[in-house]
């Protein structure tokens, strides 16, 4: 068994650190001395592998967009040892074959982790329940399931599902969208909208369904999980639930934390993403949930479109933004730049949070027994972002042309390095 | 000035009565006997309509054509575009044929904009109307006939009291018109039922009622907004009559407008619906006078775009 030292790295408080593993996990102390590697991290700071509960990877079906490959090259680029498929593919991911293969690429290309969300209903449609427990069964042990990009509607679906994940302590991660109150929308409904004439998609959409579905879950003593939290209200709710016990976790993404509506008014559909980019004051207020942990964790909502989709007319655009390899970046600068969180803190956001919310065992954590997954940052270098070197299949950044905060040097999953980017 | 025109936004209160200035002056010159000008003599204006819209589309190729430009008609139905081209490579088909600029009517807020980006196309865009966004020329032609009844063709339009009664939320033209009337010191009363105002209409400059008959007595100019029937099967109004009845401009409306106030309308009407017969023909009506300011605003606006520039 190979034995690596990582030596002269920097913890999350600044502190100096160094790390033992042994082929795949980390340990305390080496079984033996024999063939021991040094890694010299440089004084660079040492977090655990970044963990995302919400990934689009577009395969299969779309591999011009991004292929498990080509999402994994970017999530290890960005830190993350762990990502989370989102089951809105071509078919959809809504049996235990569609997941395994899935599962099985992201195996066989060893980069990270690649864990497929099962949909909650069949094709996404909204009106079936998916063979839920067989994803579950399936070797992919699927443990989140989504109809990410279509909202769950109807309230009877939702609580049959939020009920029937109760058998294995599955979860269920809501996209918040009132269908009708949102036909045809195309960016938050306010100031913006009215001025520039472009569909709105109001805040009460989201906020109502959140609403109902913390109740269910309530109801019949399950757990929710609100993916993309965007609005002021939402965190309202989401705090209120969580005070009275509800069993509710939440997920912001990086770009509702820095970005807002403004940014439409040039009509770049760079900027068309679903939720919205909303206002400055429910930037404000997502800050806040962060900071007071009504908000567990942040996921990237990475969402690869052909340069074609983002190329054209507003209406005519795809919805999403790219987000792998510039979301500790990003999140850096609109939590921990902004003194709302601390580094460690925005760690755990990244990495413990969500492996906890999906049951992701060994990872997220540096403890011995975990898996020896873990990148080398270093927070004091500024990188600007250029879409055109993106690992990511797919261009539709939004932060182009950013000068960001916190460079990844070198990532590792279970033992081995798979990314190496500045080594110092 | 600015090289596009995509927006109000794109004019400094100075350019916009420049415009209407020109437009007095053009409207001078073709009451003589040559009404052509020598001004765009070699250069090309694509007319590029993704909706139907005969009489801006003549109206855009009336004033091209009497400027001398080469007028180029280009529209969605039986041409590449309904095939699926997209709005990319339309711009750089009509760049690579050298259009000197493009007068755009499409059905997506930010059409012009996004024809306007740097690597697609080296030309002027002009916004003919897109989605329900902006519609400057008519907002220009607005102010120009405005201008002729109430300030004697000079000056801006400071003190002047205009309604613009209708469907708000959709309307390229109420929005056109918000922005141009308040750069020229107008006030503005917007006068709709709620569902037909946009969510954000509290932080507009300008009065919002509900009761047409209130506004009515004090202003100097009622603009009659065209109110789309299929919007009562989106649940904006519950019926025609209903919506008639509260913002319609009846009769009985007519006669109690002040003395010398204007009614306008950017067509195509809707007799009965939100305009009656009598107010449509009504002697202080201006519509068809907004027609032919129409071609002659828009001289004024392909002349300063275009003329200061070489061929």
């Amino acid at each position: 068994m190979e034995r690596f030292h990582v030596t002269k790295a920097k913890d999350l408080r600044g502190k100096a650190c160094e790390l033992k593993f042994e082929g795949e996990r980390i340990v305390t102390e080496f079984s033996s001395t024999d063939k021991v590697t040094v890694i010299d991290a440089g004084g660079s700071t040492l977090i655990p592998g970044l963990v995302d509960l919400h990934t689009h990877l577009r395969e299969p079906g779309r591999e011009d967009a991004e292929t498990v490959l080509t999402g994994s090259l970017a999530a290890v680029a960005g830190g993350f040892t762990a990502i989370s498929a989102m089951p809105n593919t071509a078919p959809v991911a809504d049996t235990a074959g569609v997941v395994e293969q899935v599962f099985r690429l992201g195996q066989s290309h060893g980069l990270c982790d690649v864990f497929p969300i099962g949909a909650v209903t069949e094709g996404q449609a909204g009106t079936t329940l998916a063979e839920i427990a067989a994803m579950h069964a399936s070797e992919a042990r699927v443990r989140i399931f989504s109809d990410d990009g279509h909202c769950v509607a109807d309230p009877l679906v939702m609580r049959r599902a939020l009920e029937y994940v109760k058998n294995f302590d599955g979860v269920i991660a809501q996209h918040a969208q009132d269908p009708r109150l949102t036909n045809g929308a195309q960016m938050n409904e306010g100031l913006v909208s009215s001025v520039i004439g472009l569909k709105g998609w109001p805040a009460v959409a989201e906020e109502s369904i959140i609403a109902r579905d913390v109740l269910l879950a309530e109801h019949v003593n399950s757990r929710v999980h609100i993916c993309h939290v965007s609005t002021a209200g939402s965190v309202e709710i989401i705090r209120w639930a969580k005070a009275r016990g509800i069993r509710v976790t939440a997920e912001v993404t990086p770009h509702h934390l820095l970005l807002t509506d403004e940014l439409a008014r040039g009509f770049n559909p760079i900027y068309k993403v679903n939720p919205p980019l909303r206002t400055e004051k429910d930037v404000v207020a997502l800050r806040e949930g962060v900071a007071d942990g009504t908000i567990d964790i942040i996921a990237t909502d990475h969402a690869p479109h052909p340069a074609e989709s983002k190329e054209c007319e507003w209406s005519a655009a795809s919805f999403g933004m790219t987000g792998l390899e510039t979301a500790l970046s990003v999140s850096y600068q609109a939590l921990v730049a902004t003194k709302t969180t601390s580094f460690e803190k925005l760690i755990s956001l990244m990495s413990s949070n969500p492996a906890a919310i999906g049951k992701y065992e060994g990872h997220g954590s540096l403890k011995a027994g975990s898996y020896a997954n873990f990148a080398l940052v270093d927070l004091d270098a500024e990188w600007t972002v250029e879409p055109t070197a993106m690992r990511s299949k797919s261009k539709n950044t939004p932060f182009a042309n950013y000068v960001l905060p916190v460079k990844v040097n070198q990532t590792y999953f279970k033992g081995n390095r798979v990314f190496s980017g500045g080594v110092k | 000035m600015n090289k596009h025109l995509l927006s109000i936004e794109d004019l400094s209160k100075s350019d916009a009565i420049q415009i209407l200035d020109t437009a007095e002056e053009i409207a001078r010159i073709s009451d003589g006997p040559v009404k052509k000008l020598p001004t765009l003599r070699g250069r090309t204006i694509v007319n590029l309509f993704f909706e139907d819209s005969t009489r801006t589309r003549i109206s855009f190729e009336a004033a091209a054509k009497r400027l001398s430009a080469d007028v180029i008609n280009f529209s969605a139905k039986g041409s590449s575009l309904s095939k699926g081209e997209s709005l990319k490579d339309t711009a750089l088909t009509l760049q690579a044929m050298g259009a000197d600029a493009v007068v755009i009517r499409h059905g997506s807020s930010g059409a012009p904009a996004r024809l306007a980006d740097q690597s697609w196309m080296k030309g002027s865009v002009i916004n003919a109307g897109d989605g329900t966004h902006e519609h400057p020329s008519q907002a220009l032609l607005d102010s120009f006939t405005l201008r002729r009844h109430l300030r004697e063709s000079a000056g801006d339009l400071s003190g002047i009291k205009v309604a613009i009664v209708g469907d708000i939320l959709h309307s390229r033209v109420a929005r056109s018109n918000v922005l141009l009337l308040k750069k020229l010191g107008a006030e503005v009363t917007l006068v709709a039922p709620h569902t037909l105002l946009p969510f954000g209409i509290d932080q507009w400059p300008v009065n919002i009622s509900y009761d047409f008959d209130d506004v009515l007595p004090h202003v100097d100019a009622v603009m009659m907004l065209r109110v789309q029937r299929e919007r009562m099967s989106e649940l904006f109004f519950p019926s025609e009559r209903e919506y008639s009845r509260g913002f319609g401009l009846t009769k009985e409306r007519l006669d109690r407008m002040p003395k010398g106030a204007v009614v306008m309308h950017p067509g195509p009407m809707n007799r009965g619906l939100e305009i009656s017969a009598e107010a449509a023909d009504a002697v202080n009506s201006v519509i068809v006078e907004q027609v032919t300011n129409g071609v002659t605003v828009r001289m004024a606006i392909l002349y300063l775009l275009l003329g200061g520039m070489s061929a």
